[in-house]
């Protein structure tokens, strides 16, 4: 488990992560700046950049950390929390990637039978690049509000590492593949404990933190 | 991207639902966000045509008319639409009908006169959310008497995908369908296009200044059109499922053409250019109106299309105001451009816009694509205002156009990195679907990546694409295996969830407060802090970044007890930030905060409250954790949020590491608290490191203990007179603990009784009386020499 800095430059939180500047995907991420190059990061992925850089592979690693994003509304808060992951090494497939989230999610939930589905997706820094949904865990998948009556949940991204973060970090992308995924903490709290409102993880109210104690 | 169903399935129509095209193309990666049928239910609407119309006899606003719904006999109807007329086709509810909202048609009477049916707006039908401000006028070649719903084709849905910011290429019905067509097997074509032969010879000149900005740019002049016509039915209804609302048929055939090919078009009014188009970077000073009206000042890096008076329009993002089309516009020159998405990309946002046209540029539009866009809004734009088209000219830096992306896909990469050996002709099938032009050779395939997909340049992107037709649910799933290595662990290293676990087997709850915190609260209890400043927080309140842990648990302080919650047991963990930006140091802390009863209440234990000694109490149950107890020390010390005679610096060897002490009555009176609170902030670095136990053999001899009680001056801490009395003590001193403190009756003013008891014990030999006395006597002087302090008789 590895941590890192939540002021971050812009080398760490985008270019090397293969988002340069006027990249569209730069929009996705509301960010918060200090000045022109430094700003609070918008996920823990620079903490993969900066162990890739220092770290010869095989590389296992989980990082969980505070992340800041300009958003507040209902169901966004400036800070929340994720929890990233990055295996590399040699002959290290999506099929890999594949099992390795199906067991968290089964494992997580405590259901050896939910439902876990991948959907294409796109970041800058995987490829092939994937949405992961579960079965509804709150309607078994019949479709109920926390869905959208879709049957599915949206709980987290992941994908093959892409050559160009490889390139970034000198590691060889030819001999050495590998993938990351990343979740928001408070997202699977609130799915896990049946929470209705992300708010309340930064309130602090005693009433609702004694029922996690 | 909202598009309608029917109009997709003029392009490629697999034997599907609407639910399963969506749940199709959302598994291709092109999410789904809604499925919604283009009009609300309602039943019994024909067209019609208004007969007749007179003014009711008691009612100003009220209209009695007759219509034709094709039954037979005239039917009355009353109307309260200011612009119902004779001979308008409109549509009709008949008796028995049923409108959105479950509203029923039946027959009544309005002010006397009888009503049988219902003349219909856009809005009534649920074809408007806004309350139509007439009815709905239908072409003149509406058929009376058949269903309003077939006449409109109104049984049809509308899709709304939430693009990724990568397939800019299906920011149209042609990108969709191509998708469509992948994911089917289906081979998919749309209208013809036809080049329209100059009828005119007029042209205007167009010159590239910035050719790498924009390498093709496109124009044709089209003289004789007339915009005051309406734009027909079935465009103004397709817009209108891609939310895009009618303008005039110019602008509606612009976006019509840009909603089916993916080409953003502009349309200027020829009679308003002067000399020539020049593609440009905007100049120092320069100004622009916006269609929209607004007035911006150009900036230099900005991208315009100017003549010889002055920037025109804003490339790729929207026209000016002056130049645009209007109802008088007699000659129109048509642009069809292609400006690089670099080019595009963060300007329209920089001016705070965002127009189609600029979410498709950014993204990047084919450049190969301007020629057929043009073709295709000239041969629309002559079938609904007439006129005639010049011939198209187009100036292109072909050396600055992108060039074509050759990409080598190994078959055996491919097998590798989905784990799966998938066959060969399918994969070039999937790959020929796409466009892409493709050469299969014995060690995988040589394929060219088609001008629209910006997206493809690299192995890794055929791998995706291939793995995404092929569905990723498609692919099997395995287990990564690894080596087993052990890995090396501190064993005198505390883990964060040890310390937490800790704090919370002691009572705590565990706080999470906000990294960036309101200055106002900063400065009341660390004036001089310094920390860095966002640049574009979400509030003021959430505008510094913290430099310590305390403004975070006073605020959720505050919170519980605002909500009768009294005793109050948190403690955070978390990155404090100290410095300038250059300057900084981001360190991680553990903080908490006590406040209120010292116990929970129950029928055994006293409802004193909480003081510094509890909490410096759990501070040192953590201390003492990892057994490195030794290294610590408290020391009196002043901070600006902390009492002054209860509160101390932590110090660990030496090094400053944190703080303890009660909140000052100060910042508690600033902040409105009305309740005492005690507070920690230790450096995490520090708490971690813990002791790797060395053994020291067990003596057999017998321990001595001396307790010894002193008179100190309230002055002098406590520390002090340890540190005083350990030094004197001498090499077998085992244990020095602090075991009563009294102040009040029988000690003077000023003064506090401290007793200490002391252990002794030589690890080869019992000690004797007189050695100990010794060292008691050495403990005693230097006490008095040193503190002023006597022994408490």
């Amino acid at each position: 488990m590895l941590v890192g800095p939540e002021i971050e430059d812009d080398y760490h939180n985008f270019e090397a992560l293969n988002i340069p500047a006027h990249h569209p995907a730069r929009g996705m991420a509301d960010t918060f700046y200090f000045d022109a190059t430094r700003l609070l990061r918008t996920h823990t992925s620079p903490v993969q950049v900066r162990t890739m850089k220092s770290t010869e592979p095989p590389i296992r690693i989980v990082c969980p950390g505070r992340v800041y994003r300009s958003d507040s509304d209902l169901t966004h808060t400036p800070m929340f929390h994720q929890v990233e992951g990055l295996l590399v090494d040699e002959g290290i497939s999506f099929a890999d990637l594949k099992g390795t989230i199906e067991d968290f999610l089964q494992a997580f939930f405590e259901r050896d039978d939910l439902s876990v589905r991948f959907r294409p997706s796109y970041f800058p820094f995987t490829e092939p690049s994937a949405e992961v949904d579960i079965q509804c865990v709150m309607c078994s998948g019949n479709g109920c509000r926390v869905c959208s009556h879709s049957g599915w949940l949206e709980v987290m991204g992941c994908g093959m590492v892409h050559p160009e973060v490889f390139r970034h970090s000198g590691i060889d992308a030819e001999r050495y593949t590998g993938f990351a995924f990343g979740m928001g903490a408070e997202r699977l709290a609130m799915l896990r404990y049946g929470v209705n409102d992300l708010r309340l993880f930064f309130e602090n109210d005693l009433r609702f933190l004694r029922q996690f104690s | 991207m909202k598009f309608s169903e029917q109009w997709l399935r003029e392009w490629v129509s697999p034997q599907l639902d609407t639910q399963a095209i969506a749940d199709q193309i959302t598994m291709a990666g092109l999410e789904v966000d809604a499925v919604a049928s283009v009009a609300s239910a309602f039943s019994g609407v024909v067209v019609a045509e208004v007969l007749t119309k007179e003014k009711h006899p008691d009612a100003d606003k009220l209209n009695v008319c007759t219509v034709n719904d094709g039954t037979g006999e005239p039917v009355q109807v009353v109307c309260g639409a200011p612009n119902v007329d004779v001979g308008q086709k409109i549509p009709f509810a008949q008796v028995g009908g049923v409108l959105p909202g479950d509203f029923k048609i039946k027959k009544a009477k309005l002010r006397g006169i009888e009503s049988r049916g219902m003349v219909c707006s856009a809005s009534e039908l649920g074809l408007e959310e806004e309350v139509s401000p007439g009815i709905l006028v239908l072409p003149a070649s509406a058929p009376i008497g058949v269903s309003f719903r077939e006449y409109m084709q109104l049984d049809d849905m509308t899709i709304e995908v939430d693009l990724t910011p990568n397939r800019g290429d299906c920011l149209s019905i042609k990108g969709l369908a191509r998708e469509v067509g992948v994911l089917n097997r289906l081979p998919v074509s749309g209208p013809a296009i036809q080049a329209i032969a100059a009828s005119i010879d007029d042209t205007f000149p167009i010159g590239i200044d910035a050719p790498e900005q924009c390498p093709r740019y496109a124009g044709r002049v089209i003289k004789g059109v007339d915009v005051t016509v309406e734009t027909p039915l079935w465009m103004v209804e397709r817009l209108r499922r891609s939310g895009v609302r009618s303008i005039d048929p110019v602008v509606d055939v612009t976006n019509y053409v840009m909603l089916e090919l993916g080409q953003p078009l502009h349309a200027f009014d020829r009679d308003n250019l002067q000399g020539g188009i020049t593609v440009r970077l905007a100049e120092e000073g320069e100004r622009l109106t916006l269609l929209d009206g607004q007035d911006i000042a150009l900036r230099p890096e900005t991208l315009v299309i100017a003549d010889n008076s002055g920037p025109l329009a804003m490339a790729g993002i929207m026209g000016g105001e002056n130049s645009g089309v209007s109802k008088s516009t007699h000659t129109i020159f048509l642009e069809s451009a292609y400006f690089t998405p670099l080019a595009i990309a963060g300007k329209a946002r920089s001016y705070g816009m965002h127009t189609d046209a600029s979410h498709r540029f950014e993204r990047g539009v084919d450049p190969e694509l301007a020629g057929l866009a043009i073709e295709r809004a000239t041969q629309l734009l002559i079938d609904i205002c007439g006129g005639q088209a010049g011939p198209v000219t187009e100036a292109v830096s072909k050396s600055h156009m992108p060039a074509s992306r050759a990409i080598f896909l190994r078959e055996g990469r491919l097998e590798s990195a989905l784990s799966k050996q998938l066959a060969a002709d399918d994969v070039t099938d999937i790959l020929q679907r796409l466009g892409l032009e493709v050469d299969k050779q014995a060690e995988g395939w040589s394929v060219a990546a088609p001008s629209w997909r910006f997206d493809l340049a690299i192995e890794e992107d055929l791998i995706e694409e291939i793995a995404r037709i092929h569905g990723y649910n498609n692919l099997p799933v395995r287990r990564p295996a690894a080596r087993l290595a052990l890995r090396p662990a501190n064993e005198a290293t505390l883990t964060q969830r040890q310390l937490r676990n800790q704090m919370v087997a002691r009572g705590f709850q565990e706080a999470v407060t906000y990294s960036f915190v309101a200055p106002e609260l900063q400065a009341a209890i660390l004036p001089d802090a310094v920390s860095p400043v966002l640049a574009n927080p979400i509030s003021s309140d959430l505008s510094v970044m913290r430099a310590s842990l305390f403004p975070g648990l006073v605020r959720a302080l505050e919170h519980n007890l605002n909500r009768q919650q009294t005793r109050v047991r948190l403690f955070e963990t978390g990155l404090v930030f100290n410095g300038h930006l250059d300057n900084l140091a981001q360190v991680p802390m553990m903080g908490a905060l006590v406040c209120g009863s010292r116990e929970a209440e129950g029928w055994s234990c006293a409802k004193s409250s909480v003081d510094f000694y509890d909490l410096k109490g759990d501070l040192e149950s953590l201390l003492t954790l990892g057994g490195n107890q030794h290294a610590w020390r408290f020391e009196p010390a002043a901070h600006p949020a902390l009492h002054p005679g209860q509160s101390a610096q932590l110090l660990h060897n030496g090094e400053p590491a944190g703080w303890i002490g009660t909140l000052h009555p100060q910042v508690r009176a600033t902040l409105g608290l009305k309740v005492d609170a005690v507070l920690f902030e230790v450096r995490l670095d520090a708490l971690s490191e813990g002791r790797i136990p060395a053994f020291e053999p067990l003596s057999r001899y017998p321990e001595v203990r001396r307790d010894l009680a002193f008179m100190l001056s309230q002055e002098v801490p406590v520390q002090t007179l340890l540190d005083c009395a350990q030094a004197e003590a001498g090499d077998y001193l085992k244990d020095i603990k602090l075991f009563d403190v009294y102040a009040g009756k029988g000690v003077a003013d000023g003064f506090k009784s401290i007793a200490l008891g002391l252990t002794w014990q030589h690890p080869s030999r019992t000690l004797n009386d007189e050695e100990i006395n010794q060292l008691v006597d050495s403990i005693v002087t230097q006490v008095r020499v040193k503190l002023d302090a006597e022994l408490r008789g």
